[in-house]
Parts: C-alpha cells; structure tokens; sequence
C-alpha cells in the first residue's frame, strides 16, 4: 500500500495507473483513447493530469501511481490543456451532429460539451476524405477519426487480426487497412470489433444508419444463435425491430468480443422470406377441405389455420402410430432450437408417439 | 582472444603503420583538427582504416573491454558515473546512472525460460536532425569504437544481445558495420565467452526506415520490434520494459564511442574537461553562415563566440551575426547576447533551446527568423508520428499561422494563437518531439519579437526573405553606380549612368535579390512593402 | 468440453486436430490467438493451412482420415521417449500397458505412411505437446465425422490422459460443438438411446424414472439416429416424420438417397422459420421462431446454461416453438391438459427435476447469469473443469485403439479426397446467413479448394467451373486454386444448396456414434463445360 494525494485529498492504492486510483476514489478523468479492454497508450492527452515535480502534464491512464505522489485531476492548468487538445480536435472534425450516427453516443461530442468548446481557435485544414462504403458491414468515415487508435488496437489485441494500422504520418496519418484498400481486400475478418469501440462517428454499422439513435434504443440481451461458443449479444431494438447487435463488455463467455456472424448475422429476422403463416401441401389441402384453398406463394402449397394445421399433424402422427407401431414415426429435434423446446420435443417422441426415433443434427 | 594476443595484433599493426607514415585516411566531412578542438570520439575517423579492425587495436582499441571485464560491472558503472557522461543524443542523461537502473530492473525480475535475451543494449545511429552528421563520422570512420563501447556497456547493465539502428540513409554507415561485427566476431570480441570472462554478447544492425521520431528511443524500440516507430508513454522506462518488454538501454553513438577512453585514461580525465555539470567533449556539426562548416570536437563550455569566431573562422562575407540554432529542428535559435555563455546541457536549456545532439546553424543579417521558424515547423510536423492531436495536429496550425506570417497574410490573434499553441503543445505532447517542436517557434518569438511584429503590423520582412512583403531600394548616397546590379538584374529594371547613383524601377522589379546579392558596397536597402510584380498570388 | 473457453488463457500449448476453429468458433479462435502471441505453443494437424496454422511452431498436414494413426504415433513417441506424466497414468488411469502394447506397432516410420506427416515432424510435435503443460486439445467435426470418429476420440483422450492434462486449469479436452445448441438438445435428450441427463433408455431405473414422472409406459428400445431414418423411410419402414429447425435435404450425406427416402414418407411436418429445401417436400409446415423471439435457454460448447431472451415479436402468425409442440403433444395425448406449460420456465423446472446436471439450474438462477452443469442443487456454483480429482467412472480408461482406413478410398476413377467444412461467413445451410446481404457479398458463391499442382493436371484455372462427381452424384463448382489445401485433397463446405456437396459424400457411419463420413469421400473432378 502507499499514500497518495489526489486533488488535496490523501488517498492508499497498491498500484496501477492514475486513471484507475482515481476511478476507485469516485473520481472521474476524462478519457477517450482509454478503453477497458485495451491496453492503455496515453495519446490522446484527454486524461492529462499535473503530477507535482514533473514539467509537462501527464497521462493518468499510464501514469502509475508512487508513494507520496501528488496529483491534480482538475486544477486550471489541467482543464486548459484538455479543451486545447479538444479545440484542436474540433478544428479537424466535421460539425454535423445533427446527422451523426453517433450522436448522443459519442465520447468526442460529450468532452466538447462538458469543456464548453463553442468554436475552435483555430483555423486551418481539415481532413477531407470519401465516406468510405465500399465494404459491406462496416462504414468507414474518417473525417470524423480522431485517430485515438482504439480500432487499431481492438483488431490487434483483441481480434489478433491486424487487419487496420496507422498509415502516413502526422497530420496526414490515418487508420487503413495496408495500402489503404477495401477491408474485403485485407485480411478484415468483419468483426466490427473496431465499430464496438470507435467513440465518434467514424466507424459504424453500415447497415444501421438513420435507424436509432442511442437514447432511442432499447436493448435486449440474450445469446447468439449460431455456433457453440454461446456469445452474449445485445439486441438492438427500436420500434419492435432489431437494428443492430452491439457487444456486452460484462458477460462471461465472450465479453464483448463478436464475430462477423453474431454481430452482423441478425438481419434474416426481418426479411420478407419469413414464414407467417402455417402452409399445406395443397392435396392435403383439397383432401381434408374438399376446396382448393388460398395458395401460397410457394408452388403446391396453401395457406392454412393453425387449428387445422395441428389436428392435422397430430393426426398424421397418430394414423402412422396406429398403422405401423410407434418407430415408424421419426422426430427430429434442433440444435437450433431451446433445450425447453427440445425437452417438449422428446417427451413428445417418448410419451406420446411411444418411440425412440429422436436426434437432431449432432453429428452434421 | 587474449590481453596478450591483443597486444602483440597493437605492436605489430603500429611498425606497420609507422611505415605507412602519416597518411590519413579520407574522410569527407572531417577537416584536420583547428586550435580549440580536443579529439575524443573523432580521435581515429581519418586517421585509420575503418574496415581494417586491427588498427583499431592498434589505437588501443578493444583494451578498454579487456580492462572492463577484469571490474565487476558495478564498478564499470562507478567509474562511468563518476566520469560524468551524459547523454550525447540530446537530453543529456547520466549514462552509467541509465545502466544501472536497467541493470537494477533486470535484477528485480526472473530469468526468461525461453532462453531469450534477459536484456538488451540499443546503439542509438538514427541521427535526423538536418545537417548533423557527428554519429555518422564516427560510424563510419571508427566503427569499432562504437562497438567497443557496446560491449563494455552491455557488460555493465547486463543485456547479451544488442542492436544498432542505423539510418537508411547512411549506406556507408551500414556497410562499415557489416565489415566490422564480423571481423570483431572472427577475433572473439563479440560472440561468446569474451577474453574468457564468461561474457557473451552480440549486435545486430538494424537499419531504419527514414523516420525522424525513430531517434526517440521507446519509437525506436517499437521500430526494432518491426512495428510503425511511434513514441510511448513513459513510465514504463526502457531501462524497466523496454524492446520486447526487456530491461533496455539505449544509448547514443557518440556517448558509445566515448566510453572506451573512458575505461582507458580514468574518469578524472574525462571529468577533467567541461564544466561542472556537463563533462568531456562535445562533437558539433556547424553549417549555416559560417566560414568553416564542418564536423568540430570541443570540450564542454566553450563559447560559442569560440566555436563561431575562433574555430568557424566568422560569418560567411562578414555580415553581421544574428542567432545560432543548436539542438535540431526541436531546438532553438540563440541571439549574439549568448554569443560568450559556456556551451553546456544546462546553459542551453536556460537559454531556450538544447544541446540536442550537435547540430549548429549560423544564422546572419539576411535570414528572417519567422521563416526560420516555418522553416523548422515544416520539418516537425511533417515528421510528426502522429500519435497525439497536440502534436499531429498542433504543429500543423502552427505552420499554418507561420505560412501566414511569411505571406503577408498574419494578424495580432495569430500571434497570440501562436503563443497559445506553442505553449499548449508543449506541455500536452506525448513525446520531446511534440515537446520541443515548439523550440524554434518560442525561441525566435523571444528574442526576435520585433521581426514578427514587423511581418504582422507591418507586412514587412525587415531580413528580405519572405516574398512580397518587402522591397529593394538602391541609397543614393551610398551608390558609387559601379554597375553590378545593373548588370545582374534579370529583368533589367536597374538604370543608371556609370559612376551615378542607379535606381530601381519598382514597378517592374519582381524582387528577386540578384542586386542586393551584387552589390559590394552596401547600397540596396531593404524595404516594407511589396513591388506589383512580387506579390504572391492568393492560394 | 471437460474445460473452460477462460481456462484456454491458461493453457501454455494447444493442440488444435480437426478444428478450424478461428473460422467455426472465432471468438475461441481469436483467444487462442491471443494466447500464442503472448508465448503459448500451438499445435495443429489439419489437412488445411488454416489460419492457426500460419501461427504454429508445427502444422501436420496428414491425410483425410488417418487422425488415429497420427495420434497414436504422437502417444508412440511420448511413451518412448518417457515423456508421459507417470504419476498421473499411475493414479488416474487404467488400460495403460494395453494401449502401449497397442502403440508398439505406431512407429514414427509406419505412422508417416499413413499420414504423409514426415516421421520428424510426428517426433517434434510429440515433444512440443509433452514438454508444455498444461496443454489443451481442441477438436471439432475434423476428428469425429468419421467412420471411425468415435475410436478418433478415444485415441484424443489417451493423449491428454497420457500427460496429465486432465481436470487442471489450461489443461483438458476441447471437443468444440458447433451449433448454438447442439450441447443442449443432447443434454435433453434428443438423441435415440438416452432421456435427458444421458440416461440411458436401455436403462430399466433410468426408464422407471422417467416412467414415473410422465405417467406412461415407455419404450427400451434405442431409436434411430437421422441418417438411419432416412435409410428407413428409403426402405419403407419409416412412414411419418416431424421435423423442427433442421434441413435434412442440405445438411445430410448422400442428398439423392435422402430426397428418395423424405419422399417415399406418407407424411412430413416441417417447423422452420423460412421455407426450405426439407420444407418444400413437406405435408403441413409450421412457422416457429427465430432466436430473438424466443425465451429459453441455450447451452454452450463449456456445458454453460444461458438465458436467451425475447426480443422482438414473431413476424405474421408464427407461434412459439414450446407452443406448437404442446399443442401437438397434447393432442396426441387426447389430453391438452397434460401439455399445458405457463412458460419456457416452467418447462425448464420439469427438465431440470429430470436431469440430475441441471437440478441446481432454473430460469431465475440463470437471470444472473450462465451457469456450467454439472449443478446438482439451487446453491451449486457450478461446474468449470470436469473430472478434477476423479472422472465420472473413476479411473480414466485408455482405449486402445487401432487407425481405421476411411471407408472409401481413393483409386483410379476417383483420384481425389473430398474433405468437407465450413467457412466463417456462412452458417449450415445457410437459411439464415443466405438472408444477411453483407454476407453474401464477402461469400457469395461456394469455392471449392484445389491445390495448384492437381488443378494444373485437370486443366483448371482459378475461377473455372468444375464438375466434381462421386459413386452417389454429382455437383458443379467453381474453383480456387490454393496451396492451403493438401495436394490430393480438395475441400467444399455445404452451405450453398446449389452446390449442394452433400449430393457427393458418403452416408458409411461410425458404427457406435453413428456419425456419417462427411470428411473422406472419393470424388473426380473435371472442367464444366
């Protein structure tokens, strides 16, 4: 344990950065490089601090904390340098809030906000770039990339694919996948991982754009429906539909980290192809009915009620029973499917149609 | 190898060379030593074959490693310490005081079980500052030297392993190296086991990739480790986690090369020359206006009166001085009041600028300082990594504003967004580079205020450099009509009669210098404001 | 997974068989990943570069359908060069002297043979697995849709057990299951021989129990698994089939065999969210519930019950899954009381009072999050390694197991291996992905794998159409020329039903899991015109 003061105020830590002693003291740094699952870097000077004996200011989130250590998270000098790195930031930023994706969810917006930056004082170049939507999935609008690298270090630290880096220097620097082609043309596996942690709006779902904002969102959390691994994964929700997937940073099988199907892969929910209503092979159809019924928009089939639908199934089932013993009814379960479905469905095999002819696709 | 075997290589390579005679060596950019120069580090650069190493051994070379490895490295640190050296990259910090605390780090830690290195040394060869070349002097003239002092620096702080990064653009650099870690190789002082004192160690060369920011030492790490060179925050220190999270050095090519005549002739002789803070020699790369530009060792705290006047032979044409800048592009322009300061690290930073790693430009009567400050900040923010917004994006307003100052576009708030800037970025940059990117700017806003108030109240750059913001006007008492500019005059706007004050035609004068450069007697003048025909178009 | 998807952070090596798991499983994929940049060991043997093996200190590139013989040869060099964990083998385990008089006979020498693995490489990558612990096997399809899958798994286990890496941290066996809920719906039982918790029918307690909760008699008699009914409908025997959320007509081996069988049925209920291939040769589809709509629970590769959610409302008039069946149910019992649930919760209580792994576990618990069976009670923690201390049945029994040669094997009128998979951006049949455009775009089309120097022999060029034919059909294919494939070896995966590979490989099953060969099928292959 060693003592340290913050903001006048003794305080005991073990260890570890500023940003994360003064965290656990209630007190709050800004950050927006900074990002939980990522290493610490100190770039983007949002989380400076005056630490007494050293000349230039420095980064809270690197920083580590010293015996007798004296820190000032909020004095004058501090505040100042932190509205100057966001007077500069904002002089190379688009101003279109209005129509910002992020808007409402977006760490730059927030920090020009609460430091008061009406305008910038400076007045020069900005960086002008193509909104970039050549790649399906991910939108890509670097004017509004404040190269806090947190894409950059997500693909790398936590995806451990590497398919973005910096590229150019200085002003002209810029996140690209090598030769600044399309991520299809990298090795971009389409994660989103960067999308998860980009705190403007830089990088978005492209296929979310103008569906909700985050204050309009409601979330739902629940697993993925595709491989075994069993990810978390936040619905998205306004008016009833899904409009994207998002991580959930907490869980415990893959905290926070998606892949291309889990965060990306929701969006058959909604498609027309749906199946709305129970169908009959059209014979069937004319055989219980007697009538040619309303077709179906697929060939040989009819619309029908679920009433008909299941007595007629139970039927089926039990006429098969009756006339060739219980196995020569066949049941297949999902894997798919909720294990309280796949509960029903075995019970159903066993105590109703008397057989054991039940498996799913295990072995596919 | 042996201390005998060493010897009797020394013996024999000298009858040899003492039949050779006195021939040197070319070396390029090394004039023979002027009165006031002290050679310590350039000792051998055109003296011996650099390729050849046994007359290195035959300038003593490798007895320093010999007599290290007969000391515990703690007493190589000792001696180092109290020697006084310091930094010669630029931030002039202790160099046995850097070893032991890599030294006490890899202590506090357990041996890797991978067999890897537990520690490593870095030779620092990536000299960027425009116009200096003292590492590569010595890279290439006495490349043994520098290995010498890698090793016995290695054996202090513990690494087996070390890498010197060399810049690209130094081929013959490069190729010096190439001969000489093998043949240091072939008579075991590299490799295992070293003059049988159980001590391994080994260099790599690695060569840079033309990033200025590779010079800072954890972007260089990151450039070894063959990733994009960009700075990081310190703490973690190298000398705790440095290339692949190994205690590291890194130390600069010339504190290197100076360590073995260090271990030779004591530390009370190196302590002996320089001042109180700053010991031994310093090597310097003086251009500009100066008569004698070249490559100079001298010991710490000389004037730089000296180093101009006495050793550069005075400004080119005897005009009149007006500033040195030392340190590089992150360093800053000094006026003639600092003419007789003692030149050491803390004399300069007192001053506003640094002693950065030798670079030193002679500035006259005909640069203006706005446009040397655009100048440097070009270079910065072009070099900027690019890392932290203070930086990438700081020093692109400043050179904005700058660009404006020099084209007669500037404002009062420009000079106060400036001063904004400048000291903003300063203190928020990750890196000394965003750090002391602002030098030049703070430097010449200091000491030549009134040059930028003439650019900005007066549209008027009273040292005739930035274009369209001043005029030439030829005195007419001062004119004896000799002619010279008229003659030179591309366009031929001078008239007069022979041996009558001429005239310049303004109207038609695109201003281009070509008389005042002609003139002998000091009769064109420099005047505010533009001729038609040098306005510069609006951009 | 007798371990942890946390505990992989662990492991100090990893030997990936069989898995191509950055692909089928990324999210484990990437941790692995992570692993090894930090200094972990990996290990993989794959017909396939793979991603992971660009990463390796070894890639085995052994033949389809010699992974017995490989890891025999592995156990071979381990137990020779004295590598193994003696106190382990000597306290844990059985069978020990059996099985090594067994690997006797899998020198380095006859397992290169058989595996086309250089006899240095089986060496080296024998030492690199027994001088890392703990280290963790991961496998998927690759080993066990085999013939001979279930000897496959058996032969995993010896390796593990033979270095000790069973029931500690970073250590165990990783069989990664490749459906949401395919480890669930075994758990419920939706397997032909055992009630839910793996109780066997055959099992007159077990049967007694289940006998007693559900108020009937029931039969003891195994069922059949899906490839044997479809054998039984194609034979007549089977005359009445429900399917739910399945698509036999893609997903299964031998597509003819199977649309014939599905065919030959006098009635077929489908319950999907879209219509499908199964679907369209249905008698009444029923339109169920996409996950989002449903509240349940899945079941993870780590045993890990977790609570899926209802998010949004189904479209149209499509039901709750749970309601279609008790409906059904209830009316096959004549008695709809009897199949009245309140909710998905309430169903869970009654499976979870059935199945001893689930006893502690219910909707509530599971609201705080997932919890890993074995939970024997409602204060159970849950279970993160298995077999610490002691496996279920006591002592761990090597198996000694002899390499079993795929059951059809390459010759002069079909020269080459069809090996099959996935790819990451599609999932099984691709019903759901085929219907997320972006995903179409990064895949649109099946591509199927052939080395350069085969590709060159038949005439192809990257991009052709090639027709590829085995004894059971035929399908067209547009090709990749690549060397990540093995030479002799050419790869497909079965999401596209246009190029419906299924209609190629082979319906030989493993005689004890039943699980068909959809790694090995001898094919030929030429230009399309």
């Amino acid at each position: 344990m060693m003592t340290l003061t913050i903001n006048g105020k003794r305080t005991e830590a073990s260890g570890g950065a500023i940003l994360d002693v003064a965290k656990a003291n209630g007190i709050r740094i800004p950050t927006l490089c900074h990002h939980p699952a990522l290493a610490p870097q100190g770039a983007c000077r949002l989380c400076l601090v005056e630490v007494k004996g050293m000349r230039a200011l420095q980064p809270a989130c690197t920083f580590p904390v010293t015996e007798g250590m004296e820190v000032q998270t909020d004095s004058p000098k501090v505040r100042a340098a932190r509205k100057f790195v966001l007077e500069l930031l904002l002089s190379d930023h688009p101003q279109d809030c209005m129509t910002c994706e992020m808007c409402g969810n977006c760490a730059l917006q927030d920090l020009i906000y609460e430091y008061g930056v009406k305008e910038t004082p400076f007045a020069g170049d900005r960086h002008l770039y193509p909104l970039d939507d050549r790649d399906p999935f991910i939108l890509r609008d670097m004017e509004k990339c404040i190269r806090c690298r947190r894409c950059i270090r997500a693909c790398d630290e936590i995806q451990a694919v590497n398919a973005i880096t910096m590229i150019n220097r200085g002003f002209r620097s810029k996140v690209a996948a090598a030769f600044d082609t399309r991520l299809q043309d990298s090795n971009c596996v389409f994660c989103g991982q960067c999308i998860s942690v980009c705190p403007t709006g830089a990088l978005t779902e492209k296929d979310s754009h103008g569906l909700g904002r985050a204050w309009q969102i409601e979330k739902v959390t629940t697993i993925c429906p595709y491989c075994g691994v069993g990810c978390t994964l936040d619905l998205n929700l306004r008016d009833g539909r899904v409009i994207k997937a998002t991580s959930n940073w907490n869980d415990s099988v893959n905290r926070g980290v998606l892949c291309v199907k889990g965060r990306f892969g929701w969006q058959f929910l909604h498609n027309p192809d749906r199946l709305t209503r129970p169908l009959m092979r059209s014979s069937l159809w004319r055989e219980i009915s007697g009538t040619e019924g309303t077709p179906a928009k697929y060939d040989g089939f009819v619309e029908t009620d679920w009433e008909t639908a299941l007595d007629t199934v139970a039927d089926k089932l039990s006429a098969a029973r009756t006339a060739y013993g219980p196995d020569a009814v066949g049941i297949l379960a999902s894997a798919k499917c909720t294990n309280e479905e796949n509960y029903l469905v075995q019970k159903l095999a066993r105590r109703e149609i008397g057989t054991n002819n039940v498996d799913h696709c295990a072995r596919l | 190898m042996t201390i005998e075997e060493l010897e009797r290589i020394r013996v024999e390579v000298n009858q040899e060379l003492a039949a050779r005679g006195e021939q040197a060596m070319p070396n390029g950019e090394l004039k023979p030593p002027r009165p006031g120069e002290v050679r310590v580090v350039l000792r051998n650069c055109g003296q011996i074959n650099p390729e050849r190493i046994e007359e290195y051994i035959a300038r003593d070379g490798y007895f320093a490693l010999c007599k290290a490895l007969n000391m515990t490295p703690e007493q190589v640190i000792d001696e180092v310490k109290s020697s006084g050296l310091r930094g010669r990259g630029g931030a002039g910090f202790p160099a046995g005081q850097k070893w032991l605390f890599a030294r006490q780090a890899l202590a506090a830690r357990p041996a890797p079980a991978d067999g890897a290195p537990a520690a490593y040394l870095i030779c620092n060869g990536d000299e960027g500052d425009p116009g200096a070349f003292m590492d590569r002097a010595v890279l290439e003239g006495d490349p043994h030297s520098v290995l010498e002092g890698m090793a016995i620096a290695a054996y202090a702080m513990g690494a087996t392993q070390s890498y010197i990064y060399v810049r690209a653009e130094y081929p013959v650099a490069v190729e010096h190296l190439q001969t000489a870690i093998p043949q240091a190789r072939q008579l075991g002082l590299l490799g295992k086991n070293i003059f049988g004192k159980g001590f391994d160690f080994d260099v790599d060369i690695r060569i840079g990739a033309g990033a200025f920011v590779c010079g800072e030492e954890t972007a260089l790490i990151d450039s070894i480790e063959g990733r994009r060179g960009e700075p990081r925050p310190r703490p973690p220190f190298p000398a705790v986690s440095g290339l692949w999270g190994k205690p590291t050095s890194v130390n600069n090519v010339e504190t290197l090369a100076n360590v073995p005549q260090i271990l030779l002739k004591g530390a009370d002789w190196f302590a002996g020359m320089g001042t109180e803070k700053s010991k031994g020699t310093k090597t310097f790369a003086i251009a500009g206006k100066v008569k004698n530009t070249g490559l100079i060792e001298v010991p710490m705290g000389i004037t730089l009166r000296e180093i101009i006047y006495d050793i550069g032979g005075g400004i080119l044409n005897d005009k009149q001085f007006k500033a040195a800048q030392t340190g590089g592009p992150l360093g800053g322009c000094l006026p003639a009041k600092y003419l007789d300061t003692p030149i050491d690290f803390e004399s300069l930073v007192a001053a506003g600028s640094l002693m950065g790693s030798g670079g030193l430009i002679v500035l006259d009567e005909n640069d203006c300082m706005v446009d040397v400050a655009r100048f440097f900040m070009d270079f910065t923010q072009d070099e900027s990594c690019g890392k932290c917004p203070p930086c990438s994006l700081g020093t692109r307003r400043l050179l904005e504003i700058l660009t404006r100052l020099t084209r007669a576009e500037g404002t009062e708030k420009d000079m106060q967004t400036l001063e904004y800037l400048t000291e903003n970025i300063s203190m928020a940059s990750l890196c000394a580079l965003g750090q002391g990117s602002v030098n030049p700017v703070v430097t010449t806003m200091r000491h030549f205020r009134e040059e930028y108030e003439a650019h900005v109240l007066d549209k008027f750059c009273p040292s005739g450099v930035c274009k369209g913001m001043f005029h030439y006007e030829i005195i007419a008492d001062t004119c004896n009509g000799c002619g010279a500019c008229r003659l030179k005059c591309p366009d031929k706007v001078i008239k007069g009669a022979k041996k009558e004050p001429h005239e310049i035609d303004l109207a038609n004068c695109i201003v281009c210098g070509d008389c005042y450069k002609a003139c002998k007697f000091a009769a064109i003048a420099i005047r505010p404001g533009p001729t038609p025909r040098s306005r510069l178009p609006n951009l | 997974m007798t371990n942890s998807i946390d505990d992989l952070a662990k492991a100090k090596a990893f030997f990936v068989i069989g898995s191509n798991t950055t692909e089928q499983h990324p999210i484990i994929g990437a941790g692995m990943k992570r692993a090894v940049r930090k200094g972990a060991t990996l290990i993989v043997a794959d017909p396939r570069r793979i991603e992971l093996a660009r990463m390796a200190a070894i890639h085995l590139m052994h033949r389809p359908g010699s992974d017995i013989a490989l890891l025999n040869g592995l156990c071979h060099v381990i137990i020779r060069e004295d590598l193994h964990d003696k106190e382990f083998v000597a306290n844990r385990t059985e069978g020990f002297e059996e099985m090594k008089a067994l690997l006797e006979g899998y020198t380095p020498a006859r397992v290169e043979e058989i595996t086309g693995i250089p006899a240095a490489d089986i060496q080296k990558a024998a030492r690199l697995y027994a001088a890392s612990r703990p280290a963790a096997i991961l496998y998927s399809m690759g080993i066990t849709q085999h013939a001979s899958g279930h000897a496959a798994v058996m032969a995993v286990a010896n390796l593990a057990m033979l270095c000790g890496n069973i029931g500690v941290e970073g250590g165990g066996v990783y069989p990664l299951r490749g459906q949401n809920n395919v480890q669930g719906a075994c758990d419920m039982g939706c397997l032909p021989a055992v009630f839910p918790g793996y109780q066997q029918v055959a099992n007159p307690e077990a049967r007694i129990k289940f006998e007693k909760a559900w108020g009937v008699s029931l039969s003891d008699k195994p069922g059949l698994t899906v490839v044997e009914m479809m054998n039984a409908a194609h034979a007549g025997k089977l005359k009445a089939m429900y399917v739910m959320g399945e698509n036999p007509l893609v997903t299964d081996p031998d597509l003819q065999h199977v649309e014939a069988g599905l065919k030959r049925l006098d009635f077929l209920a489908v319950q999907d969210i879209f219509f499908t291939e199964t679907a369209a040769l249905a008698d009444v589809i029923l339109p169920g519930n996409a996950f989002a709509e449903k509240q349940g629970t899945f079941t993870n590769t780590e045993r890990r019950v977790q609570l899926v959610r209802r998010a949004v409302e189904p479209p149209g008039e499509a039901g709750s899954d749970w309601q279609i069946i008790s409906a059904i149910a209830g009316r096959l019992a004549g008695d709809k009381a009897s199949w009245e649930y309140d909710s998905p919760a309430a169903i869970m209580a009654e499976a979870a009072a059935l199945t001893p792994q689930y006893a502690g576990i219910s909707h509530e618990r599971l609201e705080k999050g997932g919890i890993q069976w074995p939970c024997p009670s409602p204060d159970h923690p849950g279970t993160k390694i298995l077999h610490v201390g002691q496996f279920s049945r006591g002592l761990g029994k090597f198996s000694a197991v002899e390499h079993i040669p795929p059951v059809e094997q390459t010759d002069a009128e079909y020269p080459l291996i069809l090996t099959t998979g996935r790819r990451l951006q599609h999932y099984h049949s691709g019903s759901m992905t085929h219907r997320v455009a972006g995903l179409n775009t990064l895949l649109p089309e099946e591509r199927m794998e052939i080395h350069p120097a085969d590709a060159s022999s038949l005439g192809l060029a990257d991009g052709d159409m090639a027709l590829i034919e085995s004894r059971r059909g035929q399908v067209k294919s547009r090709v990749q020329l690549t060397e990540r494939i093995k030479p002799g070896v050419v790869f497909m995966t079965f999401h596209f039903p246009e190029t419906a590979v299924n209609l190629l490989t082979i319906a030989a099953l493993d005689p004890v899991a039943k699980i068909p060969e959809y790694k090995v099928a001898a094919v030929r292959v030429k230009r399309a015109e």
